[in-house]
């Protein structure tokens, strides 16, 4: 249908809308016009990626000028390839339409893994070797000599792209993963280099965040897309953990190992060209004293890595003397692991700032300030004049020049910790550092200030106000919709306490208590005997859920679990849960049933839906607060408390119930889907808690529904699951939660709809 | 039919039979008699046609020897050695053993039909009384009557038997009990044997190797109930002492060599979920094999363990699917295949080298994701557009069945169409309704009047089709079910027959086996039904004629269809 928003013609390509679909646009809309950034709130399952396409795609469209692109930003792979296949049914309704299609390219971004299709090197599974053998077969010297020498082998699909593509654009249209390769393989040009190309012109670009987030990356991928833009990070309920990650670094002793390994193998490649071909470390200590580092042609190619600080961070300076030179440079390097292997050897665990860790490297082994900030820079410098064919193992010392770098470079918002050993083992040495990003913003900051509208969106951004502030920013609207119903089909409850009236928590009391143990089995048990097809339970974390199960089996629990549905239960081995999880989803279809037992932000909660049959309910055991007595959280809670006046508890709270919200979320896909939500935990019933699920649960969480045991659970499942066992029709939904045309544009309901928009 | 090539095991002179004295010969295949002083076999049973041997009693003056054929006849022979009783009884005896040992081997062979059949008569006692009704009355015969659809659905159905699954908790509903005096007992029945045999593969090959060469089935067992692998709690010991210690590690193979195999859906496929930062070690590699306490150890070797039950009950029960639907798949694998060569057109000079098994999954996911974003309640169906309307020219016809057509050429008046009646009693109602609306009736009115109208109250004294069943004798019900089942059986043959609208079928077949049932139905009216009639008549006069004017009312319009139709047949040749 087409639909007008607040004037914009918008073309939505089905022939009914939910209200809030509507509204949530009404909403974008505001923000687009205002160039201002948003926060958005809307319920998994009501539309949210299609709204945004529509909206932004339509209004790119009349305003060409205001915006000139669309970066739309998702978490895993196969979100990303939704995010396509829905752009492509927009475009497709654009053209049956408009009889053309309009002149728009959408294009994806993603690894060499996905996108490589050389015979030899996408036979590779993992990344990592698919990215160092493309490496060895573009990088520019590989080539330089393959013009000498017809023996050395290069990537065919490569040069094809490099003679031919740069010249010409992409047709308009929509390029998913498979389309990409395919147009890749039709013309002999590699696809990967071919979307790095086309993202920069593209208007529509759909890849991961780190594309946008990591400044390793960011500075080689992004570097030159457009002010006029719009970015939509979507999911983005974890989105600080993912700015934090990409400027943290951890270091093990296996790192300390095999950058050593790496250093040796460095230090003996400079002997042998120092010996052969003096000249061409001269020239590279040249451009050194120059500063000709960034004048030289970059080749795409041999960027693989850029600087892990933030671009505005950088020194434009020249190299600093003492390192200009490779071996003095090696031996510098060789001097800061050292001095990193005597800080790994420890007894107890040390916090400092990194300003406490830069005077300490300045008076154990001399090393200043600056030349560490370099230290990435020079090396991957080094490495490109050593014409190394294979950087991929050089993985370690590549992270530890990171480190260098970005401790002497940022000395607010960092800490560093060193702990001897994991708590649980206190007897066995696993020293390791973690140089730790507190505050989330840091990352942030620069995608806020460089492009005109930034809109977060997700499922779960409860409570709103929450990230405003640790991403340091100020949105334009920030709204939270609900879901108009036809019928109940959530059904949320608290159950507080087992059939036996002792109360389940998973505090850290109580959790080990029998009784409470029994009493979350017994309430697994009677779930999956009356309720139809999959059930799936979150823990709180492995260690729990590993203890609760074998406990269940010692009580019997386990047996008569089984004897209702099969029992899949995730492990830490992703591969072996995929193999349960695709398992758990046969035995879902075959109409045996399963229970599926996992854990809350694990893997399985973040990426995969249980829609309709394979998840008719939820358990959330416990509240999933994150292991409290972690230090790195510990400074994290102090830095934001300082920093942002964010009190310990709140954000703790804060981010349990984002994950909460997160897993019973995965139930719900659309409202033709039903599910039960249950959150086993007598502390969910306080306000402080509840409040801060998002608006379409609480909505549903009525007060009866907040106190329950075991059996009254069990009785009003059953009754619901009977009225969800109804036929339900467009009929029942039409004209509530769902409308036509005529109906979105009567003025009752765009009363109803502007109600319905909370702003905060 | 001297068939002198066959081995005689065992010749006895002096055998009588119908008055005639011969010798009695047991060769491999056959029994057989020869007459004294002649060339020709008088008498040749095939052991596959015996049924039994029976002997005479001991103290019997006559020693004879009987055998029963299956189609009932029987011969018997009696044994007259002339060195006196003794030495007949010993004749006798010889050829009894003989023929004990060889009967059994013929007998399974021929047999297996005939008693699939009896069986199943014997199973299933409708099957049965149909029989009775329509084979052992002579309505038709026992070859018609095992080729009639209902019969074959029964016949056929069991041939392809529906495999029971697996029950997911087999294992822990072996529960033990304590006998008493410190030991555990376990109750295992076939059931469950066969469930662990199913679902574990492992077991059943070790169950192979050692029972019962090595040990005992009891022993086996126990053993099984004493080792880990049952017990899953416990850790696995590396003694080669524990038998099923191999097991574990079989079990963890396959699952192994499963997921290998196995494409993973891209919704599930967590490894592929993220992208990792190029040139950076992953997590796998920073973290090292974590030192692993016992406890812990304990508790992921049983999620392992849980697992991989769960995934191996699942597997045992859809073997049996997956080799139905062997022909499906394949044929399904082959079309991917060629959509994909359509799809990926070769480039220019360069080979399409990719794996073929990941371009073949590439539709599969597409399909996956689209499935994934649908929503069904944005879009209109565009199902419904497409179903064809029913058209009808006259409903009452659709209603009623084709019946009413034969009937309005014989007895137009007998039944009025009831959709009509039904409308106009219903406009009468409402009519009524609309003008006398502000008189109501009172409650208690209402209550008495539904009374009234209930089954037993003032207004329901007639008899109806609820209180029939109420006044029929069980007896008699149960003799109007039986004829109900073989009339309607019958019925149906006859209704197969006719042509059906464009199914080209050839006619001389199905005339033929027309009026072959419908003469079956003749006599079928003939020797059960009126039978059952007079019965009915004598015994409960009132309702005698109501109770089959159903069937009889089937069977009318069945005959006259069946006279049109020959009739039309008549003409067309």
């Amino acid at each position: 249908m087409k639909l007008t928003v607040d004037g914009l013609l918008v073309y939505f390509p089905y022939d009914y809308i939910y209200p809030e679909q509507y509204a949530y646009m009404l909403e974008l809309k505001r923000a687009l016009d205002a160039k201002g950034h948003g926060l958005l709130e809307m319920p998994s399952g009501t539309g949210k990626t299609i709204s945004l396409l529509s909206l932004i795609v339509a209004y790119m469209i009349h305003n060409p000028h205001h915006v000139r692109k669309l970066i739309y930003c998702s978490r895993t792979v196969p979100e990303i390839e939704k995010v396509l296949e829905e752009l492509k049914n927009l475009i497709k309704y654009y053209e049956k339409c408009q009889g053309e299609k309009p002149s728009i390219t959408g294009v994806v971004l993603t690894s060499r893994k996905n996108l490589c299709i050389h015979p030899e090197v996408s036979r590779e599974r993992e990344g990592k070797l698919v990215d160092g053998k493309c490496h060895s077969l573009t990088a520019s010297y590989i080539r330089d000599r393959h013009e000498s020498d017809n023996s050395v082998p290069i990537c065919q699909f490569y040069e094809g792209f490099n003679r031919e593509g740069k010249e010409s654009m992409l047709p308009y249209g929509v390029y998913t993963i498979d389309d990409m390769k395919q147009y890749g393989a039709d013309r002999n040009w590699c696809p990967y280099f071919l979307s790095r190309f086309a993202i920069i012109h593209a208007e529509i670009v759909v890849y991961s965040y780190h594309y946008l987030l990591d400044p390793k990356i960011a500075e080689v991928v992004s570097k030159e897309m457009h002010r006029e833009a719009v970015v939509v990070f979507d999911e983005a309920h974890n989105i600080d953990n993912v700015c934090i990650d990409s400027l943290s670094v951890k270091v093990t002793r296996r790192t300390i190992d095999r950058s050593t390994m790496a250093l040796q193998q460095l230090e003996k490649t400079v002997a042998q060209i120092r010996e052969a071909d003096a000249a061409r470390l001269t020239v590279e200590y040249e451009q050194m004293v120059e500063g000709l580092r960034q004048a030289a042609v970059q080749r795409e190619t041999d960027a693989v890595l850029g600087n892990p600080i933030l671009p505005d961070d950088v020194l434009n300076e020249v190299v600093p003397g003492n390192i200009r030179n490779a071996e003095h440079f090696l031996s510098f390097l060789k001097r800061f692991i050292e001095y990193i292997k005597t800080r790994l050897r420890i007894q107890h665990v040390v916090q400092e700032s990194p300003a406490g860790f830069l005077k300490d490297v300045q008076a154990r082994v001399c090393i200043e300030r600056k030349p560490l900030r370099f230290c990435a820079t020079r090396l991957s410098s080094l490495m490109k004049t050593l014409e190394i064919p294979d950087p991929s193992n050089f993985a370690s010392l590549t992270l530890i020049t990171h480190l260098a770098t970005l401790v002497s470079t940022y000395t607010k918002g960092f800490t560093i910790i060193i702990e001897p050993f994991d708590d649980k083992t206190p007897t066995v040495s696993n020293p390791i550092l973690h140089f730790s990003c507190m505050d989330s913003s840091i990352a942030m900051r620069p995608v806020f200030a460089r492009f005109q509208s930034v809109i977060i969106t997700s499922g779960t951004l409860s409570p709103l106000d929450m990230y405003p502030k640790i991403l340091d920013f100020n949105p334009v609207i920030m709204s939270s919709f609900t879901m108009t119903l036809a019928r109940p089909c959530i059904l949320p409850m608290i159950v507080s306490k087992g059939s036996d009236q002792v109360a389940i928590s998973s505090k850290y009391e109580t959790r080990e208590d029998v009784a409470v143990i029994r009493n979350y089995g017994q309430l697994l048990v009677e779930i999956s005997a009356s309720v139809p097809d999959g059930v799936v339970c979150f823990f709180t974390s492995y260690l729990y859920l590993e203890s609760v199960v074998g406990a269940w089996y010692d009580q019997g629990v386990v047996a008569s679990l089984q004897r209702h549905k099969l029992l899949f239960i995730e492990t830490q081995d992703s591969a072996e849960t995929s193999f349960a999880l695709i398992n758990y989803i046969k035995a879902c279809e075959s109409g045996r049933g399963a229970v599926l037992l996992s854990v809350a932000r694990g893997k399985v909660s973040e990426g995969v839906d249980f829609d309709h049959h394979l998840g008719r309910a939820v358990l959330m055991f416990g509240i999933p607060y994150v292991f409290t007595q972690s230090r790195i959280l510990k400074a994290r809670l102090d830095y934001l408390r300082d920093q942002f006046q964010i009190r310990e508890n709140d954000f703790l709270t804060f981010d349990a119930m984002r994950h909460a919200a997160q897993c019973v979320g995965r139930a719900l896909r659309g409202k033709t889907d039903y599910g039960i939500m249950i959150f086993a935990d007598k502390r969910f019933s306080r306000a402080d808690k509840r409040t801060k699920l998002p608006r379409w649960i609480q909505e549903h969480l009525k007060d009866s529904l907040c106190n329950l045991s075991t059996e009254e659970a069990v009785q009003i499942c059953k009754r619901w699951l009977r009225q969800m066992a109804q036929p339900f029709t467009r009929e029942d939904q039409l004209g509530v939660s769902l409308l036509t045309l005529a109906q979105l544009q009567s003025e009752e309901q765009q009363e109803k709809i502007e109600k319905q928009v909370i702003q905060k | 039919m001297t068939t002198s090539s066959e081995d005689v095991l065992l010749s006895v002179g002096g055998v009588r039979y119908k008055k005639g004295d011969g010798t009695l010969y047991v060769m491999a295949q056959r029994l057989a008699w020869m007459l004294e002083n002649r060339d020709t076999v008088a008498v040749s049973h095939k052991y596959a046609d015996i049924k039994t041997q029976k002997i005479s009693p001991v103290g019997k003056p006559k020693v004879q020897l009987q055998v029963v054929l299956h189609d009932g006849t029987c011969s018997t022979f009696h044994f007259v050695n002339a060195a006196g009783a003794d030495a007949q009884a010993k004749d006798r005896d010889q050829v009894k053993m003989l023929l004990q040992n060889l009967l059994p081997k013929f007998k399974r062979q021929i047999d297996g039909e005939l008693e699939m059949k009896s069986r199943l008569l014997s199973l299933h006692p409708t099957l049965k009384h149909l029989y009775e009704d329509l084979v052992i009355s002579k309505v038709i015969n026992s070859e018609e009557y095992w080729n009639t659809p209902t019969l074959k659905t029964y016949t056929e159905s069991n041939n392809i038997k529906q495999e029971a699954g697996v029950s997911g908790a087999f294992l822990a509903d072996i529960q033990p009990q304590t006998d008493g005096c410190n030991g555990l007992k376990y109750n295992l029945t076939q059931d469950i044997i066969d469930a662990i045999f199913k679902t574990y593969p492992a077991v059943r090959k070790k169950h192979i190797d050692y029972v019962p060469n090595k040990m005992t089935e009891a022993e086996f067992w126990t053993k099984f109930f004493q080792s880990h692998y049952f017990h899953r709690d416990r850790i696995a010991s590396s003694s080669s002492k524990d038998l099923f210690g191999e097991c574990a590690k079989m079990d963890d193979q396959a699952i192994a060599s499963a997921m290998k195999h196995t494409t993973l859906d891209l919704t599930v496929d967590l490894p592929q979920f993220t992208e990792n930062i190029p040139m950076l070690p992953t997590e796998e590699d920073c973290a090292p094999e974590r030192d692993r306490g016992d406890n812990a150890s304990i508790h992921r070797n049983m999620i392992k363990r849980f697992n991989q039950h769960s995934i191996m009950v699942l597997k045992a029960s859809h073997k049996t699917n997956s080799s139905n639907n062997n022909n499906n798949s394949s044929n399904k694998t082959t079309n991917n295949n060629k959509v994909v060569e359509n799809g990926v057109k070769e480039s220019n000079g360069v080979g399409e080298k990719r794996p073929a098994e990941e371009s073949a999954e590439q539709p599969d996911k597409k399909k996956r994701i689209l499935e994934k974003l649908h929503y069904e309640d944005l879009e209109d169906r565009p199902g419904n557009e497409e179903a064809q309307e029913l058209k009808l020219s006259k409903i009452e016809r659709y209603l009623l069945g084709p019946s009413s057509q034969s009937h309005q050429t014989h007895t137009q008046t007998n039944n009025p169409p009831p959709l009509s009646a039904l409308a106009s009693i219903c406009q009468a109602w409402s009519s009524g309704q609309q003008c006398q609306r502000p008189v109501r009736v009172s409650a208690g009115a209402c209550v008495g009047a539904l009374g009234e109208l209930s089954p037993g109250g003032a207004l329901m004294r007639h008899h109806h089709a609820a209180s029939m069943a109420q006044l029929i004798p069980p007896d008699v019900k149960s003799e109007l079910h039986r004829i109900y089942l073989s009339g309607g059986e019958l019925l149906r043959e006859l209704w197969r027959c006719f042509p059906q609208p464009g199914a080209a079928a050839d006619t001389e077949d199905t005339s033929a086996r027309a009026e072959k049932f419908y003469e079956a139905l003749l006599r079928f009216r003939n020797v059960k039904l009126r039978p059952f009639e007079e019965k009915m008549l004598r015994d409960l006069t009132p309702l005698a004629t109501t109770l089959t004017r159903h069937m009889n009312q089937m069977i009318d319009t069945a005959c006259s269809k069946y006279a049109v139709w020959q009739q039309r047949q008549a003409k067309l040749r």
